[in-house]
């Protein structure tokens, strides 16, 4: 099951690498990663998406983040209520011939144009995890050229 | 005040009363410092054996121990030592010298990434970038090291930052938001396990390491006398439950006592001290005390439930859980009978070896050492069956006596612990019990016990082998030998070239008096027991299989 995981901690250097190293040395997954500074430039908050195969690995790797010593708090927002975006960059395939097209996915998505030209279209889009598959997948039959993305960040209600 | 002096002051104010380590290019400054700093310095012969003999003094005092080197090969041979103080949860602090600042990435010359290698065998570590954190920082490790579970924590000074100015502050506290073990246990779980505690039949106490370490061996034989339960301990745990009391069962695990697995597969509760359920422990894992329901006693969260399901977790420090936990006992539940089942599986399967033999025992090595110590001495041992049998032979009685690598299983790690041992403990007997190739991993040692007259008595038992790699080929490898028969020197003349003392030790008559000659010379001493080559170390759980399924019993 995959699961949300915020952790705050402290905003000093390699931080991030005693977390990944974390990972790594036990061999779990990160599905995705998001870091940023929050309102206290002196904390930084990670938004870990996980795929733990069983409670006991999930509430391992849980224990474990807290052991660091520079993690100040770890939510597992899998049990809260919570609010999920991941911002995408995509460039996709769009001649004159597509374009009427895929301006009624931009909309449907909610969707921005970064910039258009004449074969192709670079798109700016803010969604939940399975709004990104679907906006994706239906890029996809245009051709995706290019396509960026942050990880989810996440904020409990 | 330069770094270098902060770095001098702030150990005094850490009442450090001895450094082990090694100098070189990048910790010049400090060394310069440490030239006229009135704390006892002592100069080891490779990093390793600085990182070792700071973790052996730890265990033995129950203090900080504190080593340094330089950059780079200094740092890198440290790291050994730091992952197996790791392991055992010692506290250690490591300084190392660091290329100048702006030197850093650059591949300069003797230059690692310390904290990027150290990252995954230390409880935390820093790189100090300014002058003015120097103090803070080494506030904090001190801290950290020796609070929660402890373990060592590694301070990386660039050179610079040892010659660069600032006020020296060292603060009285330390408050770290991110960083606060629990140490008091949860009201609602004591009270729950002294339920599970009254309505047990055959319940066992399974004692680590952590006993030792928050000091609560008097807690652990209150609650063992209270409720008339038997106690095994792990090898961590060895002297956290005096083995004289008749409720003690020894060590249980691969090479534990056949009473003591027998006991925790059979018994239908078991409360666990600061131990961590650890594969040489457990055996099986499903297959581990199938009827058992079982309350962990921890400091370390994470250590609960990683290997077996925990029913009734307690995190805090086990002195404090234990006291409370034997305040919440109404009733002591009756195990009379348990307690008749494990006096006959004593019976039964005492610990033996057959001694009808001319060659010298390895065993009977042990046992006589302990007779002429009176069970006094501090233990050390290497790593492999001389480790075993110095378990199993020796009747541990205190908390402290028995100093063993146990997680990382370091070959080499005894002798440098026993000289930090020494150098922690003056008064007392020290002992490495060591065989003939962990005692080779370390021998340059020779020369730090000798000068700095830590008379640190070194029982090799030597068998030729790398006894316990042989075993294993023995047992389970068609007796193919493979690169396991060991050509030695001549360990009394090496003994003597270092400056100590020899002994070889060829006959079984001659084993008594060359232990009490060595506990009388004021010099280090070497004995080459020249012992029973094949012997192997019994009972035996081959890997992976359940602990009661113990090879070589009578």
């Amino acid at each position: 099951m995959r699961h949300t995981i915020s952790v705050l901690v402290e905003n000093k250097f390699g931080v991030l690498a005693r977390i990944a190293g974390l990972f790594s040395a036990r061999g779990f997954n990160i599905d995705s990663l998001a870091v940023g500074e929050t309102e206290d430039p002196t904390v930084s908050r990670m938004t870990i998406v996980v795929n733990a195969e069983d409670e006991r690995i999930l509430e391992q790797i849980k224990k474990q983040l807290h052991k660091l010593i520079d993690v100040i708090t770890v939510i597992d927002l899998t049990k809260k209520e919570f609010f999920e975006r991941e911002l995408v960059l995509v460039k996709v395939a769009a001649g004159r011939e597509n374009k009427s097209k895929l301006e009624k996915i931009v909309h449907k998505f909610n969707a921005e144009v970064l910039h258009s030209d004449k074969d192709s279209e670079i798109l700016e889009a803010a969604l939940k995890e399975e709004e990104v598959r679907d906006f994706l997948s239906v890029l996809k039959e245009f051709g995706i050229k290019q396509l960026v993305r942050t990880g989810k960040i996440a904020i409990p209600k | 005040m330069t770094g270098a002096q902060i770095f001098v002051e702030a150990l005094k104010k850490e009442n450090v009363e001895v450094i082990f380590g090694y100098p070189g290019g990048q910790v010049l400054p400090i060394f310069d410092k440490l030239y006229d700093a009135g704390i006892r310095f002592i100069l080891t012969r490779h990093e390793q054996g600085a990182a070792h003999a700071a973790d052996g003094y730890a265990r033995a005092t129950g203090k900080t121990g504190v080593c340094i080197a330089t950059s780079g090969p200094g740092a890198t041979n440290l790291t050994t030592g730091i992952a197996n103080a790791y392991m055992d949860s010692v506290p250690i602090v490591v300084f190392t010298g660091q290329v100048k600042s702006s030197l850093i990435g650059n591949d300069a010359f003797q230059e690692a990434d310390v904290t990027g290698i150290t990252r995954p065998i230390t409880k935390h570590n820093y790189l100090v970038k300014d002058v003015k954190d120097l103090a803070r920082v080494i506030k904090e490790a001190f801290h950290i090291a020796s609070t929660g579970r402890p373990g060592p924590v590694v301070v990386d000074i660039p050179s610079d930052i040892q010659m660069a100015e600032a006020d020296f502050e060292y603060p009285k506290t330390c408050k770290m938001r991110s960083y606060n073990p629990t140490l008091k246990g949860h009201p609602g779980q004591i009270k729950k396990a002294a339920k599970a505690i009254a309505q047990a039949k055959k319940p066992i106490i399974y004692a680590g390491g952590g006993v030792i370490i928050s000091e609560a061996s008097p807690e652990l034989n209150a609650l063992a006398t209270r409720i008339n339960a038997p106690v095994t301990t792990t090898l961590m745990g060895l002297g956290g439950f005096n083995q004289r009391n008749e409720l003690s069962l020894g060590m249980l695990g691969m090479h534990g006592t056949a009473y003591a697995n027998h006991a925790i597969m059979e018994s239908d509760l078991i409360i666990a001290v600061g131990a961590r359920f650890d594969d040489r422990v457990t055996g099986r894992l499903d297959a581990f005390a199938p009827n058992a329901h079982i309350i962990h006693i921890d400091i370390d969260p994470s250590s609960i439930s990683k290997n077996i399901k925990v029913h009734i977790p307690i995190v805090g420090d086990a002195k404090n859980i234990l006291r409370e936990l034997i305040d919440e006992i109404k009733k002591a539940p009756d195990t009379s009978h348990w307690l008749d089942t494990i006096r006959e599986w004593k019976k039964k399967y005492p610990l033996r070896y057959d001694n009808n033999s001319d060659k010298i025992k390895p065993q009977y090595v042990i046992e006589k050492i302990c007779e002429l110590t009176k069970g006094e001495a501090l233990i050390c041992t290497e790593v492999g069956q001389n480790q075993m049998w110095a378990a199993q032979y020796y009747t541990y009685t205190k908390p402290r006596t028995f100093i063993s690598s146990g997680g990382l299983g370091t070959m080499g790690f005894g002798f440098p612990a026993a000289i930090g041992v020494q150098a922690g403990c003056p008064d007392r007997i020290v002992f490495d019990i060591a065989g003939d190739g962990s005692i080779q991993m370390n021998i340059q040692e020779m020369m730090t016990a000798v000068v700095e007259k830590l008379n640190v008595k070194i029982a090799i038992l030597n068998n030729g082998y790398l006894g316990m790699v042989r075993q294993w080929q023995e047992l389970f490898y068609n007796r193919r030998y493979s690169h396991t028969t060991l050509v030695n020197p001549d360990f009394v003349k090496l003994a003597e070239a270092y400056g100590a003392k020899g002994m070889r030790i060829s006959k079984k008559s001659e084993v008594e008096k060359a232990i009490v000659e060595a506990i009388k010379t004021d010099n280090v001493v070497i004995m080459d027991f020249v012992v029973e080559p094949e012997e192997n170390v019994f009972p035996m759980v081959p890997a992976g299989e359940a602990i009661n399924r113990m090879r070589g019993l009578a």
